[in-house]
């Protein structure tokens, strides 16, 4: 039998992807922190109603259209409900929102994506040119489109804002497909007889992997916008809640006389928005470096 | 000393997670002019570093040079400033690299290529630069310089390309041309005529030649004189046909063993056991302790040092005079 | 033919069409032209040839992983051409294939025993775990690496040893064929005399049958009984590999043996120095199509294309014999 080598053989130290990962990370100060943003968002989300001061929901009409001071950290709103309140109980909505519908078109297109970039021909061509139609419309437009079909609601939202994200993920997707399958571990498993459905799903899906998770990161800011901006025209959450995009649409009529109510809601969702992108950009200079342009 | 270049105790080092690396520990040898000189050894065994570092085009990567001396006609590269090394770079020190279409500019005709560093080292006039470029491309054996000075470089084969990086190389009449595995991706028949060439232009010009390769064959087919690198050390060095007919370092041995050569066929190839040491693991004293055949106790405790015997050298205790190691070897026997 | 021929390969040919516009075909590349060769039963066949001449399609080609213009692939007396994917992926059990760099070949997210035990679990559902299990330590044993890597990935070995567990997923199906793709061109001097030691001793113990393709002279006359030589997508000579390396028929033949180096500075020959370059497979000379580049071209060279013919013994395909 052959000669065994491993006794002298080198080893490199075997690292965890995860630790190579936090390793190149970690200098990324700016998206450092803005996860730690995020993860703030996210443990507010999770437990934000059991620690606010007030009831986000309960009228004090005492206290109606005040100004920031301690006692209100952002004031209060034409009821003199809480409006820092509101929005820590509104991070579950606005979060939830987003990330569902997120999630939800990142399935979606990556399925359609993979399908498309393997197989190639007929197929790549039909879902292609459907994609390309998708994005002829400017997204909100697509959107107040779904809803006026489906009607109102914080369901219709997440569904409308996952359908104008599936067609980028497909592309992307796609795009990154396209690549792996010409890699030569591919033909090998071809070789040794494997069907299509198992290189597509166990060997092509994780090298598209790392690309989709900053995808998803990068379009998390701008579904969380979106879904603000219809909960904003009145298509999304119900005024009355504490959604950050239906705060913002109940104090148009304060603008001059309250700017708080305009100011915070605005800024929290700035603020989220703008830690996603940064968080995107840090994690695809870490995890797919290539596609930087 | 050479009266070229003499390279003294150069030691590099890779930054790799925050971790120092060395590739090349302490390496020491020379070219006289006119000479062609081979390294040779296998990946990772620090020689293309070597010839960057010489170079100094380390900067922009994580590597530099820790120590050791440079010295290309009395003079310390190491201690150059940027500004005095590009006028050595291109002018006095030459260098192709292993793959022709990387290493050429892509969107740049050929003729541009070329004229750029005529223009800048040699300070010809753009009508000059011109004649002398094309003269430069007829004498490495391109047809139609002409029209070839007007192409780009996709649109040539490897092996022209690997013509066209000769010819920017030697249009400045360099001293000292560093080719890197120049035909690792050539073809067979390629790789004859591009040797040629070299050899050629080193007996027409006296243009001395480090060429640094993987491939005993084309050790043995250009150079006059060999350098043996294991894990980022000189284990051995002496002319061409002293080594091939008598290597000393028992790496060496194993290695011309292990080369299957046409017209010799064997039911069984030699081969040296194990792998190549990973630099963040080396091991203690000689680092081909582990994968030799005559290992001894002292090998593995103490590096020995790079001695000479005559005109050769090598790094091994096997010939270290007086030595403990042979007295134990012979007594265990 | 030979009746324990394993592989008949017949008048094989593939066409790359050069521009995939929609309103021109710009011609054709003529990666493999009209190739026919058998391979017999326990034997060591090589295709050489340089960069280009087609002997890394013709490997693909007799795998399936791409489909042959025309001509017909017997295998094990079945023809094989114009099967569908499905039947191919059958076919391709016992014909296994290594390919040239490790580096690639092995795929960079899945351990070593998920690696090896990929081909198991297509080709052999009804195995238990534990038995695909100590059938992967069992041919990593054979490959000479130890079973304590297999929570390991590829990136965690040197390039021998990933050729080593290459090696290892071709053999766990017990093939007959294995087409290796310059399995050692992309190792050191070392290791690659190492791995081919191991593709020996596999051959001796497990009766495999080698179609080794190459571009190295000194590897393949080390490990081949019989060798064809390819030039621009032909066979110019197929001769037992003793003669091949003792009297080389074909003028291409000779020259590729002349070239190559000789790791022995006292040796000195005379080189028989090609003109020239290949010429672009586009575009191929008229004739033989190594005309151009030949010492001993003739007129009859530069328009009728020479057969492979038998010449004591060695297949050539030239007009000077």
């Amino acid at each position: 039998m052959a000669e065994i080598v491993t006794k002298t053989d080198y080893m490199p130290k075997s690292r965890g992807k995860l630790r190579s990962f936090c390793a190149a990370f970690i200098h990324k100060k700016t998206a450092v922190a803005s996860f730690f943003f995020f993860c703030l968002l996210i443990i507010l989300a999770l437990i934000g109603p059991s620690i606010v001061p007030y009831n986000p929901q309960t009228p004090d009409y005492n206290h109606v259209l005040q100004g920031p001071s301690w006692l209100h950290l952002a004031g209060t709103d034409e009821y003199g409900r809480d409006v820092f309140s509101r929005l820590i109980v509104g991070t579950r909505l606005s979060l939830g929102v987003g990330i569902s519908s997120v999630l939800l078109g990142a399935v979606a297109g990556t399925i359609l994506g993979l399908i498309s970039g393997y197989f190639g021909k007929w197929v790549d061509k039909t879902i292609m040119r459907i994609c390309d139609v998708f994005f002829a419309f400017p997204d909100i437009l697509l959107a107040i489109g779904i809803i006026a079909i489906l009607g109102p609601g914080l369901q219709n939202v997440v569904i409308a804002v996952a359908i104008f994200n599936i067609p980028s993920f497909a592309r992307v997707v796609r795009g990154k497909t396209l690549e792996v399958k010409e890699m030569l571990f591919i033909e090998a498993t071809r070789s040794i007889g494997a069907t299509k459905s198992r290189i597509i799903f166990k060997h092509v899906f994780p090298e598209t992997f790392s690309t989709i998770i900053v995808y998803l990161t990068m379009n998390l800011g701008t579904a969380i916008l979106a879904a603000a901006s219809l909960s904003f025209l009145g298509l999304g959450a119900s005024p009355s809640s504490s959604d950050w995009g239906a705060m913002l649409s109940m104090s148009r009529d304060y603008m001059g006389t309250a700017f708080h109510l305009v100011f915070f809601p605005g800024l929290i969702i700035f603020l989220t928005v703008l830690s996603l992108n940064i968080m995107g950009d840090g994690l695809r200079d870490v995890l797919d470096p290539k596609s930087k342009d | 000393m050479y009266d070229l270049l003499n390279v003294k105790g150069l030691k590099t080092a890779f930054k790799n997670n925050n971790q120092r690396v060395s590739v090349v520990n302490g390496v020491d040898f020379g070219i006289n002019k006119g000479e062609i000189v081979g390294i040779v050894g296998e990946s990772g065994c620090g020689k293309s570093v070597t010839s960057l570092s010489i170079m100094r085009l380390l900067h922009d990567t994580t590597g530099d040079i820790q120590d050791g001396k440079v010295t290309f006609k009395g003079e310390n590269l190491l201690d150059l400033s940027e500004r005095s090394m590009r006028k050595i770079r291109g002018k006095e020190i030459a260098m192709i690299f292993q793959e022709p279409m990387t290493s050429l500019n892509p969107v740049m005709k050929i003729g541009k290529q070329l004229m750029q560093g005529i223009i800048l080292h040699l300070k010809y006039s753009k009508e000059k630069a011109k004649k002398h470029a094309i003269d430069t491309l007829k004498s490495v054996g391109i047809p139609r310089a002409e029209d070839i000075m007007n192409e780009y470089p996709h649109q040539l084969s490897g092996g022209m390309r690997q013509r066209v990086m000769i010819a920017i190389a030697m249009s400045c009449e360099p001293e000292l041309l560093i080719a890197d595995e120049p035909t690792t991706a050539l073809d067979v028949t390629i790789q004859a005529q591009i040797l040629e060439l070299m050899k050629r232009l080193q007996s027409d010009r006296g243009t001395a030649i480090l060429m640094i390769t993987h491939d005993l064959g084309v050790v043995a087919e250009v150079c006059d004189r060999v350098i043996v690198m294991y894990a980022g050390r000189v284990v051995e060095e002496a002319s061409v046909d002293e080594l091939f007919e008598s290597p000393r370092h028992p790496y060496t041995k194993d290695l011309i063993e292990s080369v299957p050569k046409i017209g010799e066929r064997k039911s069984r190839l030699y081969s040296i056991p194990g792998h190549v040491p990973n630099p963040n693991q080396m091991p203690n004293g000689c680092k081909f302790a582990p994968r030799c055949q005559h290992a001894m106790e002292i090998c593995f405790n103490k590096e020995p040092e790079l001695t000479s015997e005559e005109k050769r050298k090598h790094r091994c205790w096997l010939y270290q005079q007086n030595n403990v190691g042979r007295e134990q070897n012979l007594g265990s026997k | 033919m030979a009746a324990n021929n394993l592989l008949e390969v017949k008048n094989i040919k593939k066409y790359f069409p050069l521009s995939k516009g929609w309103f021109s075909a710009k011609g054709h590349v003529k990666a493999v032209d009209q190739v026919s060769f058998s391979i017999q039963r326990g034997e060591t066949f090589s295709l050489v040839g340089e960069s280009g001449c087609g002997k890394s399609t013709l490997g693909r080609l007799i795998n399936g992983l791409i489909k042959s213009d025309d001509g017909e692939i017997i295998f094990k007396g079945k023809n094989l051409t114009g099967a569908n994917e499905k039947a191919w992926r059958s076919y391709r059990k016992p014909m296994q294939m290594i390919f040239q760099d490790p580096y690639a070949s092995l795929s960079p997210r899945m351990k070593i025993k998920d690696i090896l035990d990929e081909p198991l679990k297509i080709h052999h559902p009804e195995l238990s775990k534990e038995t695909r299990k100590t059938m992967v330590q069992e041919i990593l044993d054979v490959c000479g690496i130890d079973a304590y890597h297999l929570d390991k990935y590829a990136h965690e070995f040197s390039g021998g040893q990933r050729q080593r567990i290459g090696i290892a997923r071709a053999l766990i199906l017990k093939p007959e064929l294995i087409i290796a793709d310059e399995p050692v061109s992309a190792l050191d001097v070392s290791i690659q005399a190492q791995v081919l030691n191991l593709l020996k001793e596999l051959q001796e113990n497990y009766q495999l049958t080698y179609l080794f393709i190459s571009h190295d002279l000194s590897v393949v006359e080390h490990i081949s009984d019989k060798i064809a030589v390819m030039y621009l997508g032909n066979i110019v000579e197929i001769s037992p590999a003793e003669d091949i390396f003792s009297r080389p028929k074909h003028p291409y033949t000779q020259a590729l043996l002349s070239a190559v180096p000789i790791p022995n500075p006292k040796v000195k020959r005379e080189r028989i120095m090609l003109k020239g370059e290949i010429p672009n497979a586009a575009n191929p000379p008229k004739g033989c199509k190594f005309h151009s580049r030949c010492p001993h071209a003739m007129d009859i060279c530069k328009t009728v294309e020479p057969q492979l013919k038998k010449v004591e013994g060695q297949m050539v395909a030239c007009h000077l014999y």
